[in-house]
């Protein structure tokens, strides 16, 4: 088995194992950031060029290190290789100038964009791009567009990712969804606006990256960070069933697949547990969803571990630190914005 | 004159045609190929020290040892056809000429490689070369040496030419191959090598027309001989399609190593600039490849004379040295404006860009906005710096080398010339009108 390493921790992984897949087996610490690349999706990955890395030393056999930094999702690990990613200065500049091209025609209008607060590129910006943008052209922009009568497809915000060209053409048959034009023209689109008349088609919106691929079913309806995740199953017969139900209230806004710490689904979820569950009845609730602190959507929000079933000790513990914290929802707030 | 290897008898009436080919001695390599072992072909080639013609200069007997041999896998030889480099116009006047010379060395290349079924990719503009292709083609099944059983030997090969819709990218050999294929011409990612999985994933050999076209003379002369020509790697003939403000442009074949002032002024070539102007730049293989102010392109760093080679023209890196890339020869008197010629070569990357990964995608566009800011007399003086690291950010960032085809220029033109660009920047007054371009293409100026 090859052994590399990474930002200086050593692993052993698998033959064919990708770089980044094995900097994701060490963790997040040195995990490069991917935008367009799915472990679920084959041949997925390559196009954004978030993921480089600088290959510092080739292999056992041939020490030499890559002219170019490579892209990390789709380049196999040798025996020896040695990469450099966040301890590397020139490559954090080179990342951060392919955010800053990622950014360039994206409009910078997250407050109005469904996508805020579980969006990839924002976090992506906020963790590897500059604070303000040096592009001052016109930004291209689109017409939406309906991709059925569940999905809105807007493509001024989409970073051409291909994800949902390689979901299309994985899980539909009669793929009629593809890229358009060339350059920084080309669009995303379903052939002269066909809608993907498709039972998986749905699972589109889960693995965007930003806020192209809409659910219309949920659009404006909540900012995510006022909606609670909550995971749930179903019998289906054609799906696993296993989802997140977003709550608002008593209320269930939309569904999506289960995501896991990278940002991708662990199970395809059909357009039926999708777009017409939207019951409580329709659901086995199995407990609250784990929420990465650091994200919004952590605002607010409780874990099941956390939740004692004794409620009158619980009560009892949190008016005691209710009393040395004087109040203790504003801390509590206070460390979910950190 | 150096030696005319692909370029004789271009003038004669007919050598288009199958007959008069023969009559000067055309397919007369490919019956001495046919006696020979494939293996014998490929120690030829590499005995020969052939260097690709497309731009890359890779040695072509390498590429061609490297080919995977799996047993019962097709094996294809491609040649890239889609010759659309601006500056480079050799291998179409090759084509249009002698189409039977391509013919010949696709056979022989395919006999080399074991390859039973072979095409030529064909750039979608030049529809009226393909159908003189087809047409050769056609004489050449006709004559017997395609189809079965060629000239007797028992080895059979299918040619097909294959139009591409007219993209630059599909002159990068995986996009070519996409393109082939029939699927959306972007370039695949790298690893697996062509070698290996190309078209059909089967192990492919894509080179450029006047590669094949000089495995005909390597045939005919052998390897070593044809070695002879040229200097140190630079082996053999090349061709070099000279255009800009000089007094004689065209395509001319050289011996590899001829000096570039010979080149530039001797009257069998370029015959000097035009009206006697002074020369200010050459860009001296194709718009790819960094641009070099007069004195730097006719001596080296170090003070010695540059020579038409792969060696000579790279001396001193990209920092004071250029590529002889696909022999695009584009001179610039000192009546011509770098910045402008710039933005005319970055509004073609941008235009010709897949639009598959994001620096290639978004810097060129960008590139091009802030080329045609200054030109349109709105330059801000950051806005060179700017340039300088836009296309350091695009420079091996891309999957495919469009990217650093784009980057090289901007950085070549800021590294020689950031002079010209400050001029602009501060009397924008002396700048004439540029938007009859996006006018006469109809579309529209970038917004500022």
């Amino acid at each position: 088995m090859p052994k590399v390493t990474i930002d200086g921790h050593e692993i052993e992984v698998p033959k064919g194992t990708t770089i980044l897949q094995a900097a994701r087996m060490i963790g997040p610490e040195v995990a490069p950031p991917a935008m367009c690349y799915y472990s679920k999706l084959k041949t997925s990955g390559g196009y954004c060029r978030t993921c480089i890395v600088k290959v510092t030393k080739g292999s056992a056999q041939n020490p030499n290190p890559m002219p170019k930094p490579v892209a990390s999702c789709r380049t196999e690990v040798m025996d020896g290789m040695e990469v450099a990613n966040f301890t590397s200065p020139d490559l954090l500049e080179a990342r951060k100038g392919v955010v800053e091209f990622l950014l360039i025609n994206h409009p910078l209008d997250c407050p109005i964009c469904d996508q805020a607060g579980e969006c990839d590129l924002q976090n992506l910006g906020y963790e590897h791009g500059a604070a303000k943008t040096r592009y001052d052209f016109e930004r291209r922009t689109f017409e939406k567009i309906d991709i059925g009568n569940k999905v809105q497809l807007h493509m001024t915000r989409c970073i051409l990712c291909y994800r949902c060209v390689k979901t299309a053409d994985q899980l539909c048959s009669n793929r009629v969804h593809g890229v358009l034009n060339r350059g920084d023209v080309s669009e995303i689109s379903t052939y002269i606006q066909n809608a993907i008349d498709n039972e998986w088609s749905g699972n589109v919106i889960d693995v965007c990256p930003v806020g192209a691929l809409t659910d219309k079913t949920f659009r404006f309806k909540s900012r995510v960070w006022f909606t609670k995740p909550v995971d749930a199953h179903r019998d289906c017969k054609t799906c696993a069933g296993k989802a997140r139900i977003w709550f608002k209230g008593e209320e269930v806004l939309r569904v999506t697949g289960r995501k896991d710490q990278w940002g991708e689904v662990q199970d395809w979820i059909c357009n039926d547990c999708r777009f017409e569950k939207k019951k409580v009845s329709d659901w086995t609730i199995e407990g609250p969803s784990h929420i990465d602190r650091h994200s919004v959507i952590a605002q607010n929000h409780y874990e099941l571990q956390n939740l004692k079933l004794d409620v009158g000790r619980q009560l009892n513990k949190l008016a005691g630190e209710a009393e040395k914290n004087n109040t203790n929802t504003s801390t509590k707030k206070a460390t979910a914005k950190k | 004159m150096g030696k005319q290897l692909l370029l004789d008898n271009i003038h004669a009436p007919g050598i288009a045609t199958l007959g008069v080919y023969r009559e000067f001695g055309g397919y007369k390599a490919l019956e001495k190929a046919l006696k020979m072992k494939p293996e014998e072909l490929v120690d030829e080639v590499k005995k020969s020290g052939l260097r690709g013609r497309g731009g890359a200069g890779f040695p072509t007997g390498m590429k061609w040892g490297f080919l995977a041999k799996p047993e019962g896998v097709p094996r294809h030889l491609v040649c890239n056809a889609d010759e659309s480099e601006p500056g480079t116009f050799k291998d179409r006047y090759l084509m249009e000429r002698k189409p039977h010379l391509l013919i010949e060395g696709m056979i022989i290349g395919s006999f080399a490689l074991g390859a039973r079924t072979s095409y030529i990719y064909i750039r979608g503009e030049m529809m009226y070369v393909y159908h003189i292709l087809e047409q050769a083609i056609q004489d050449a099944y006709d004559a017997g040496l395609l189809g079965e059983n060629i000239m007797g030997s028992g080895y059979s090969l299918d040619l097909h030419v294959h139009p591409g819709g007219g993209a630059y990218i599909c002159g990068e050999e995986t996009a070519l191959i996409e393109s082939l294929e029939g699927k959306r011409g972007n370039p695949r990612i790298k690893p697996p090598f062509p070698a290996v999985s190309g078209v059909w994933n089967r192990p492919t050999v894509v080179n450029n027309v006047e590669t094949i076209a000089a495995v005909v003379p390597i045939v005919n002369m052998g390897g070593e001989e044809y070695a002879k020509i040229g200097v140190g790697k630079s082996t053999g003939t090349k061709l070099i399609s000279a255009c800009g403000h000089i007094n004689k442009p065209g395509v001319y074949e050289i011996d590899l190593g001829l000096p570039v002032e010979e080149f530039l002024y001797s009257d069998n070539y370029c015959g000097g600039i035009r009206n006697g102007n002074k020369l200010k730049a050459v860009v001296a293989g194709g718009s790819s490849v960094p641009i070099l102010p007069a004195e730097l392109f006719l001596k080296t760093a170090k003070g010695e004379p540059r020579l038409m080679s792969y060696e000579s023209l790279a001396d001193g890196g990209f920092a004071t040295g250029t590529m002889l890339g696909s022999g695009g020869f584009i001179v610039m008197d000192d009546t011509a404006s770098v910045v402008k010629n710039l933005w005319n070569f970055t509004r073609f990357y941008h235009h010709e860009s897949c639009g598959q990964c994001s620096p290639c995608r978004e810097g060129t566009g960008w590139m091009e906005k802030v080329l045609y800011r200054i030109l349109d007399g709105h330059g801000k003086k950051e806005d060179v710096d700017l340039l300088w690291d836009i296309q350091s950010k695009i420079d091996g960032k891309t999957i495919c080398p469009l990217g650093d085809a784009a980057a090289w220029p901007v950085a070549s033109a800021i590294r020689h010339f950031r002079s010209e660009f400050e001029e602009y920047i501060k009397n924008p007054g002396s700048i004439k009108d540029v938007k009859h371009y996006y006018r006469l293409h109809n579309e529209k100026e970038p917004a500022y």
